[in-house]
């Protein structure tokens, strides 16, 4: 064997050379240590990576802490902003969304027009200038280009694209690619995912941009920095104060901003996981190690007992056969600590993709890695604790005596059934040990359930995107018009090419309040039976609205705690700004958002208005689309225009990219664990089998027969542990699913029958695999040196 | 043989023991008195099931009495704690097993290395193995060893320390004859160069012929102690 450098003491060769004799199990248990050390640093150096750029960049950007906006003030106003007690510095802006003509692109997109000051850069939230110049001020149509949009459509200094601005097209020229804090995560109201394609973000001077608005002299949009020790609800309410008058929509802290609120989300998300998914694979990674060692001790008691003869006292002998478990863990986590760097750089460029910072570079931080062998280690001495204190507890006499030979008693089922012997000796074996057993059966168990909570995430997808765009978004396009306008406008949309059916909508921003509680959001205005633009339930209800009243998002409902019969006072945020109180009619369970609707009749006499629409879903004839989107690109009273079959298409891509990844990784972790509890425990069982199997097969049974006996009670473990895989799998991704519960969006834990089946069929395939494996050592049993042994 | 007799080295008196196998309860010493004096070689002679290994295994520190005490010169063993009889066992008592009970994964000069790297003042592993003649041994596995060597090896992991005390439980028990012969010339020869105190468990009354004493044990009781008269050398053996 090997040659062993004359420092390592004489315990501690024995410690690796037995280490060695058992590698095939080490191996399977420093996998797991591996996998789990592998997420923990996967996820948490990519955290880690994400919070410190995002620190240092906001930190160098000023990215501001209060977002307002409003309808039109006077620039006079931004002293006023400015001696609101906290209150740093004030930087006003003209904000327009408008619908962009794209070359290349047939669907109309949205761009984000947002004025930069008239000379030097904007002194909150900056840009950063990646390639090209700034815009000179002299040339009204020069702008700079969000990145991410100018990636998706291979812009750069010099392309035009053409903006529809006021009823007349005008082509901008990019002269600058630009980064801002504002949008990191660049998303427009209301979506789930960014859309590159079809939303950009544009800066260009505000001489060229306020006259095109009816903004001359005046902002509609309004970003703070507060000082150091400001109370910000405070100077919040202040703002909004001020700000009411003008139609202030309600200022919002940075932590609420969305590209802010994503990030932090998502950051939350990592951290979470990062400590959840190493736990399971540790816990299990212990268990293995528990059962390995004790039977690894069992093996060696007549040596613990010399050991003991010999004079080493208890805490030695236990502090070596401690090493055992520690020396695998942390083989497994070095193993772990490089696959998750690997992994982890790998992580970070593609969350690239989504979060887009000037720069975006990986670190893994000493800290992560310590803590990650620490942890690896701690949960290997709590593994191997309960084994090694029992065995090395034995008094040494006792020890030196050969273990009492093992009780058995008639099995439970035997009572009732008369079973072939194989069968007998697998349940009495089985029922002899049933903390051993229970354990196998647990470990297992969680190879299936991280299987089911990793692959159900495309379940909840799919039915997020059937209810979302099959059940609620029956309309094929969604029109939003610049200004509320009379019903003349559903008469004109309604002749666009390929228009077919159509449903009118009225937004109207307002704010709802009950008792100290307040929320700002847009009330949508529908039919009372809408067939297009649906008021859809998480369980797939489709809900018509009753004559009058509020009908809420539940979460609303909880936010503001009220319940159907309660009153909320409403504050219209437009045209007479109204405030009358309005019932609560009935909360909806729904996913995305805090929604509010009304019977768009109930709205309009509420407003004083006559048949105002602020928008409309039509269903477009699919062979017309193309010519829907040109002409509806020119259309001089549309904002905005949202396309189903395109959303969800974009949808569709960006999370293939993600749920790949995820699917092979979940599948390579879930069959690690799989493989090491039923290997370690096939390995286990054979050890101490081995004795009575030999003397079977020299009565003349065959190597198929004895494998029956020895394979078949892993079988029944691994069947039973199917089922309680599942319940342990759905219990923690129903708890998982809680913490994506917010006002953003709720999601419904689901796990369709298929993943069921394939959850079980790659647990099935992992100990099917590990039984080969130790198949292969049944068969070569050496009969005449097994019989020879004691035990 | 010497006035060193008369100076016990160990004094058992009264000693009982009872302890629990699976679910079978045995008495296994039903009250024993014993000595030993320095420099002495007595066998313990007895039928399986008599209590001789746990007599040993009493007076080696490996296992407490249900009653009675137990003195080696002036400590007492009976109410020694754990890390007392530790010590105890590390630095006083050499012991020899019948199934030899070496460390598998250790070589014959790392197996007796275990111990003269915890004793003080132990000789080193090469010189133990040349003591019991296995100096051309040293580098070779359990495995690689016939069963008289391995004996060896414990024979000289056990002396390496430089105990008072040599205990040896049927030391030639999975042995044959000729190779029997050679470890009982080991264990002769330490007794006799080093003075160690040594007691050997057997249940073949041959081989009591190279004892100082004899003692018979039977059913947990002492019945008889004799004096050999006449030592034989163990070359004169035969069984």
């Amino acid at each position: 064997m090997v040659r062993m450098p004359a420092f390592v003491g004489t315990l501690d060769r024995k410690l690796l050379r037995d280490i060695w004799e058992m590698k095939g199990q080490a191996l399977a248990i420093a996998a797991v240590v591996a996998a789990g050390v592998t997420m923990f640093v996967t996820y948490l150096s990519n955290f880690d990576s994400l919070q410190r750029t995002r620190a240092e960049y906001f930190d160098i950007a000023r990215f501001a802490d209060v977002f307002a906006s409003l309808k039109r003030a006077p620039a006079s106003l931004e002293t006023r902003l400015a001696a609101i007690p906290g209150v740093e510095r004030v930087m006003t802006r003209v904000v327009a969304d408008v619908t962009l003509d794209v070359p290349g692109m047939s669907e109309p997109a949205t761009g984000r027009l947002i004025s930069l000051p008239e000379s030097g850069t904007p002194p909150l939230n900056d840009l950063f200038l990646r390639r090209g110049r700034w815009i000179d001020p002299a040339r009204p149509d020069e702008v700079l280009a969000s990145e991410m949009f100018c990636e998706a459509h291979g812009f750069g200094p010099g392309d035009r694209v053409a903006a529809l601005i006021n009823g007349r097209r005008r082509w901008l020229t990019i002269v600058g690619v630009a980064l801002s804090p504002e949008y990191v995560y660049a998303i427009r109201p209301g979506e789930l995912f960014p859309d590159r394609r079809r939303f950009g973000v544009f800066w260009m001077s505000a001489a060229a941009l306020a006259p095109a608005f009816d903004m001359d002299g005046a902002f509609n949009d309004v970003s703070i920095a507060l000082g150091r020790g400001a109370s910000q609800p405070e100077a919040i309410a202040e703002v909004d104060r001020l700000l009411e008058p003008y139609g202030g929509l309600g200022a919002v802290p940075q932590s609420q901003q969305i590209s802010a609120w994503t990030l932090d989300n998502e950051l939350n998300q990592l951290q979470m996981f990062g400590f959840l998914t190493p736990l399971i694979f540790l816990s299990v990674a212990a268990f293995i190690l528990n059962v390995a060692l004790t039977r690894a001790l069992a093996l060696q008691r007549g040596q613990i007992a010399a050991l003991k003869a010999l004079g080493y006292g208890n805490g030695e002998i236990a502090w070596h056969y401690t090493k055992w478990g520690l020396l695998i863990a942390a083989a497994g986590a070095m193993f772990g600590i490089a696959g998750g760097a690997w992994l982890g750089s790998g992580m970070i460029s593609l969350y690239n993709q989504y979060f887009r910072f000037p720069i975006l570079y990986y670190r893994m931080s000493t800290d992560v890695a310590v803590e990650s062998l620490v942890g690896a280690l701690v949960v290997a001495a709590l593994g191997a604790w309960s084994a090694v204190r029992r065995a090395v507890r034995i008094p040494p006499a006792e020890a030196m005596r050969p273990e009492a030979p093992a009780l058995y008693h008639r099995s439970l089922f035997e009572r009732t059934l008369r079973l072939p012997m194989a069968s007998r000796m697998v349940l009495r074996n089985l029922e002899r040990q049933p903390v051993r057993s229970l354990i196998s059966i647990v470990g297992i168990a969680f190879a299936v359930a991280v299987l089911f909570v990793g692959l159900s995430f495309i379940d909840v997808m799919d039915v997020l995107l059937n209810q979302q765009f099959e059940l609620a978004m029956h309309q094929d396009a969604t029109v939003s018009f610049v200004q509320p306008r009379s019903s003349r406008a559903v008469y004109d949309v309604l002749h666009l090419p390929g228009a077919m059916d159509l449903e009118p909508m009225r937004s109207v921003p307002v704010r709802l309040r009950s008792g100290a509680r307040t929320r700002t959001l847009a009330i949508t205005g529908l039919p009372e039976r809408p067939t297009l633009n649906r008021v859809v339930t998480r369980q797939g209800e489709v809900l018509s609205l009753p004559p009058d009243g509020l009908v809420l998002s539940k979460m609303l409902g909880d936010v503001l705690h009220v319940s159907p019969g309660d009153e909320v006072q409403m504050s219209v945020l437009e045209g007479r700004r109204q405030v009358v109180d309005v019932p609560v009619r009935v909360l909806v369970d729904d996913t995305l958002g805090l929604q509010a609707y009304m019977r768009i009749d109930a709205l309009h006499r509420l407003l004083g208005e006559g048949a105002t629409v602020s928008g409309a879903a039509i269903t477009v004839d699919p062979a017309a689309m193309d010519r829907f989107n040109i002409a509806v690109k020119t259309m001089p009273a549309v904002a905005g225009v949202a396309l189903r079959e395109v959303t969800l298409r974009n949808f569709r891509e960006t999370m293939a990219e993600t749920m790949n990844l995820q699917i092979f990784l979940n599948v390579l972790f879930s069959g690690v664990i799989a493989f090491g509890v039923v290997y370690n425990s096939a390995r286990v069982s054979l050890s101490e089998r081995s004795h009575e199997l030999a003397s079977l097969r020299v009565l003349g049974f065959t190597r198929a027969e004895i494998s029956l006996i020895l394979l078949g009670e892993l079988a029944v473990l691994t069947l039973v542990a199917l089922p309680v895989g599942a319940l342990i799998g759905y219990a923690l991704g129903w708890l998982i699913m809680q913490g994506f519960n917010n006002e953003m969006y709720r999601l419904s834990f689901t796990v369709a029958p298929s993943t069921v089946a394939w959850a079980f069929l790659v647990v099935i395939a992992a100990a099917v695999l590990s039984g080969l494996i130790v198949r292969r050592r049944l068969d070569r049993l050496d009969l005449v040196a097994v019989l020879k042994r004691r035990d | 043989m010497t006035d060193t007799q008369t100076l016990p080295v160990f004094t058992a008196r009264g000693l009982r023991k009872v302890y629990e196998m699976g679910e079978v309860t045995v008495e296994a010493l039903r009250g024993v008195d014993f000595e030993l004096y320095a420099g002495e070689f007595v066998v313990l002679l007895g039928p399986s099931g008599s209590g001789k290994s746990t007599l040993l295994n009493i007076l080696g520190g490996l296992d407490n009495p249900t009653s009675g005490s137990v003195v080696y010169k002036d400590h007492n063993l009976t109410e020694a704690g754990d890390s007392a009889l530790t010590e105890y066992r590390r630095t006083h008592v050499g012991f020899v097993f019948q199934f030899y009970n070496l460390i598998p994964s250790l070589t014959a000069r790392e197996n007796v290395a275990l111990v003269t790297e915890i004793a003080p003042g132990s000789m080193s592993p090469e010189a133990a193995l040349g003591l019991v003649g296995l100096a051309q041994r040293l580098d070779h596995f359990p495995a690689q060893l016939s069963g008289g060597e391995q004996q060896r090896v414990a024979i000289a992991r056990a002396i390496a320390k430089r105990p008072d005390v040599l205990l040896c439980d049927e030391p030639t028990g999975a042995l044959d004859i000729t190779t029997g012969v050679v470890v009982l010339e080991a264990i002769s020869r330490v007794n006799q160069e080093l003075g160690t105190s040594t007691v050997v468990i057997t249940h073949n009354a041959a081989i009591a012929g190279i004892a100082d004493r004899v003692v018979r044990l039977s059913d947990g009781h002492v019945s008889s102690v004799d004096r050999n008269a006449k030592k034989v050398s163990v070359g004169e053996l035969q069984w």
